[in-house]
């Protein structure tokens, strides 16, 4: 076999279909991540869409409940594994490399791999829909609801069986950004030279690597007593369902700032750049992001105020709960200090990172009123824990994520944004959202359920649920404009490399970046070090930085592409299918994972040289 | 600036740490699969004492065979060590012997293991018959895996070994697989442990589980 596999040479095309299937460029990588993602959220945000719907008026009979369970555990499932964590990786791939000064992350084919897991994991979820088998049983699939008798078709095996691949994704995407971050920084750039986003993609990539081995756990219980017959979570047989729901949540809160964190980091790049000034107390920020990142392990039991867990254990989770605020009060007064003083410019980048602070205040907030842990029996599984969800993770995450998106437009282009529709698509974004959650939180403190797909005329929850629904049309209009600003960015004005003045290195380099990002590695002298050298130039009377010239690509080494990575993940993703349909599947998918394997470690170090003939 | 090149492509020619890339992710991986276990060991000692019905660790756990499996396992340590140190001494005959005597004692240990799994499928313990069949096989059962796939990587090394391939040059191939082999064995100390010396006297049902059966 090993004879076999490393006579098969390295790819040595980088155009066309197969140049992207077989990419291990970290730019690359980083767009097809983020188109994937992107598309996702479409998908997702039309459940929501059907959700909102069905919602709309009393009594209504748009869809059954049936079909509204498969649509509100469709839309959040996706929402978050799919459509946060890979828009998030996404940047961690195009930006970290660049922003710390490295040619490429340190193990490229592994980052190859995380992307065609996410991919196939994600197609493997949608299955479901094909053959008619939806999950329902919400995004945090309580036992014993997701238990052979209660929950008959295969829907929750194709809900594991893909968190199972997604998670292998995120687990391999995270190991290699811990590696890259600690091991590939250019010279001079000690941990506390690194951007903040850097830093928070250290600590979410740490809380990744730490949290998804918790929910595999759980993953792989429930898959066992729905397929091999063992009684993890069945009460009569002695199981414990509530087992499932402290796995679940000892991996979902740092998930919780597994999804913030990132959008943290963004925003704490866009606020500097666009208020022409330093983040204002940076070790603050940073160690903030330390605190949350260890914090968010002591909290879980928050989500669990009303299982009965006891009065003591109650009244500790809502001590650390309402401590956990305490560090993300310090960014937001550190973001707030940025802004004082500077002199703002309010392009659309800037706009979604000021509507991310205000939005992420509000959901905040009501998140420290969910912490006491009695006015929480109030608000458990209301209306008004929806809202406060969507105000941290689409206010949050999601505003900061596309500041994030208009931020490195330019960059991943090289062409600048259409600055009329970015700015049309984030007061849609920002009204349409306003209009659609906060209503919730009256419609939860009026004692409105999550989760029921009707509700009778006479509990008077019809407006506020209209108001709701017309929102959503708000959202999905300013949706469309994105979509619109981002074609007409891409045959806009060409962009310079540096159209924001910003401070980061992946600026200091032409925009598109070349294959190698740095023709030499960038020594760092400090923090903000492109505004560092700007500043010297300034002093030395020679106006404008130009980027660094490009140089011959062929006199720069960079790893070849491979054929293995997209190989290896279609092999693992059959093991899961076949699970879920026949276990032959899965045969074959493992000997083709094993056949990838030892491919993978027979490969020849780089592609035949066209100069010095073949060196295997 | 000091650059050093090295071969392999994953690699680019500078580490800010001086650490090479593939150990870094060999400990930050370690660190993830000490959560995995973790959460299985965690399964275990929730379900301890809730079986319902036997057969329960008292009638069929063998303490006196699993020490002797867990002998075979830890001396499988010494071997690996000894292994590392014939690489960096490129003594290639010692490379090879101590490679395949790793893996071999590994294999012991699994044969044990198979040994056991029949021995308690024939005396009543399934995965479905009871939550100490449950959290045994599963704990147990990815341990296994774990060595298993550690026989695998021994065997591939003891390969490259025949062709020559390892030496001083390349002793960090076998210093990141003593580091997964010393995990996987400490991580069995803890299991033997728990699942043999302490909770392999436990007998019947300790507490009633609350709720409606």
């Amino acid at each position: 076999m090993a004879a076999i596999t490393a006579v098969i040479p390295r790819p040595t095309s980088y155009a066309g279909i197969w140049g992207w299937l077989t990419t291990v460029d970290h730019k690359r990588i980083g767009v097809l991540y983020g188109m994937t993602a992107l598309t996702l959220m479409l998908v997702a945000g039309i459940e929501a869409g059907v959700i909102r719907m069905q919602l709309a008026t009393p009594d209504s009979g748009i869809i059954g409940g049936d079909r509204f369970n498969q649509m509100f555990t469709m839309h959040a499932t996706v929402m978050v594994f799919m459509v946060i964590m890979p828009l998030s990786a996404s940047f961690f791939n195009f930006v970290i490399p660049l922003a710390i000064g490295a040619r490429d992350v340190a193990f490229p084919r592994l980052n190859a791999l995380s992307y065609w897991l996410f991919l196939f994991g994600a197609l493997l979820f949608h299955v479901s829909f094909l053959v008619d088998e939806v999950p329902d049983a919400g995004w945090f699939s309580y036992a014993n609801l997701t238990e052979k008798p209660f929950s008959v078709n295969r829907g929750l095996d194709f809900w594991s069986l893909s968190l199972l691949v997604l998670g292998t994704s995120s687990v391999a995407a995270a190991l290699n950004f811990v590696v890259t971050i600690i091991n590939l920084r250019a010279p001079g750039m000690s941990l506390m030279r690194m951007p903040v986003f850097v830093w928070m993609t250290l600590i979410t990539s740490i809380l990744l690597v730490l949290a998804f081995p918790v929910i595999t756990v759980g993953l792989i219980e429930l898959t066992m007593d729905r397929n091999f017959g063992t009684n993890f979570f069945i009460p009569s047989a002695g199981g414990d369902p509530i087992l499932w729901q402290h796995l679940f949540w000892v991996f979902g809160h740092p998930e919780v700032y597994i999804l913030i964190l990132p959008a943290m980091g963004i925003v704490s790049e866009v606020l500097p750049t666009f208020s022409k000034k330093p983040l204002f107390g940076y070790p603050f920020v940073v160690f903030s992001g330390i605190v949350l990142g260890m914090m968010g392990w002591a909290v879980w039991s928050h989500h669990m105020f009303t299982v009965g867990l006891g009065p003591i254990t109650n009244s500790v989770f809502t001590i650390t709960t309402m401590l956990i605020a305490v560090p993300t009060g310090v960014k937001i007064f550190n973001w707030i200090g940025t802004l004082w003083g500077g002199s703002i410019d309010l392009k659309t980048p800037m706009l979604f990172a000021l509507g991310f602070i205000a939005l992420f205040i509000i959901g905040g907030l009501s998140g420290v009123s969910h912490a006491v842990s009695p006015s929480d029996f109030q608000q458990q599984d209301t209306y008004y824990i929806v809202a406060h969800l969507h105000y941290v993770l689409f206010g949050g995450s999601i505003f900061g994520l596309f500041a994030g998106i208009y931020y490195w437009f330019p960059k991943i282009t090289g062409r600048m944004v259409n600055e009329t529709w970015g700015k049309i698509n984030f007061w849609l974004l920002f009204i349409g959202m306003n209009v659609t959650f906060f209503p919730m939180h009256m419609l939860g403190m009026n004692g409105m359920p999550r989760r029921i797909y009707t509700y009778a005329e006479e509990f008077g929850w019809g407006d506020m649920n209209m108001i709701a629904s017309l929102g959503y049309i708000v959202i999905f209009l300013g949706m469309l404009a994105f979509v619109v600003a981002m074609l007409k960015s891409l045959r806009g004005e060409r962009a310079g490399h540096d159209p924001w003045d910003a401070p980061g290195l992946e600026w200091s380099i032409s925009s598109p970046p070349p294959a190698y990002n740095f023709a030499e590695i960038p020594q760092v002298d400090g923090l903000d070090q492109y505004w560092i050298v700007k500043a010297r130039a300034k002093a030395a009377g020679q106006g404008d930085v130009p980027a660094e010239a490009p140089v011959d690509p062929s006199t720069i080494h960079m790893p070849s592409p491979s054929y293995w990575p997209i190989w290896i993940a279609a092999g693992t993703t059959l093991i899961a299918g076949g699970i879920v349909s026949h276990f032959a599947l899965s045969f074959v998918g493992g000997i083709f994972a094993v056949i990838g394997i030892i491919g993978w470690s027979n490969e020849p170090p780089a592609a035949p040289d066209p100069h010095h003939g073949s060196q295997h | 600036m000091a650059h050093t090149v090295q071969p392999s492509p994953g690699d680019h020619e500078y580490t800010t740490t001086g650490l090479s890339h593939r150990k870094l992710l060999m400990w930050v991986f370690l660190s993830s699969d000490c959560l995995f276990f973790g959460a299985l060991i965690a399964t275990y000692m929730v379900y301890r004492g809730q079986s319902l019905n036997g057969p329960y660790p008292v009638d069929i756990i063998s303490v006196p065979i699993t020490t002797i499996s867990t002998f075979v396992l830890l001396m499988s340590s010494f071997g690996m060590v000894q292994a590392l140190s014939a690489t960096v001494r490129n003594d290639q005959k010692a490379i090879q012997m101590w490679l395949l005597v790793t893996a071999a004692l590994g294999a012991v240990f699994i044969g044990f293991q198979v040994y056991e799994f029949n021995a308690f499928k024939n005396e009543g313990l399934t995965l479905g018959v009871n939550l100490f069949g449950a959290t045994f096989f599963t704990l147990t059962g990815f341990h296994g895996a774990h060595v298993t796939v550690g026989i695998i990587w021994l065997l591939g090394l003891y390969i490259a070994a025949r062709k020559g391939r390892i030496g001083p040059a390349t002793s960090l191939d076998v210093e990141l697989m003593g580091l997964y082999w010393h995990f996987v064995d400490i991580v069995w100390i803890v299991i033997f442990t728990l699942l043999y010396l302490i909770g392999g006297f436990d007998a019947g049902p300790t507490v009633l589980p609350g709720g409606s059966g």
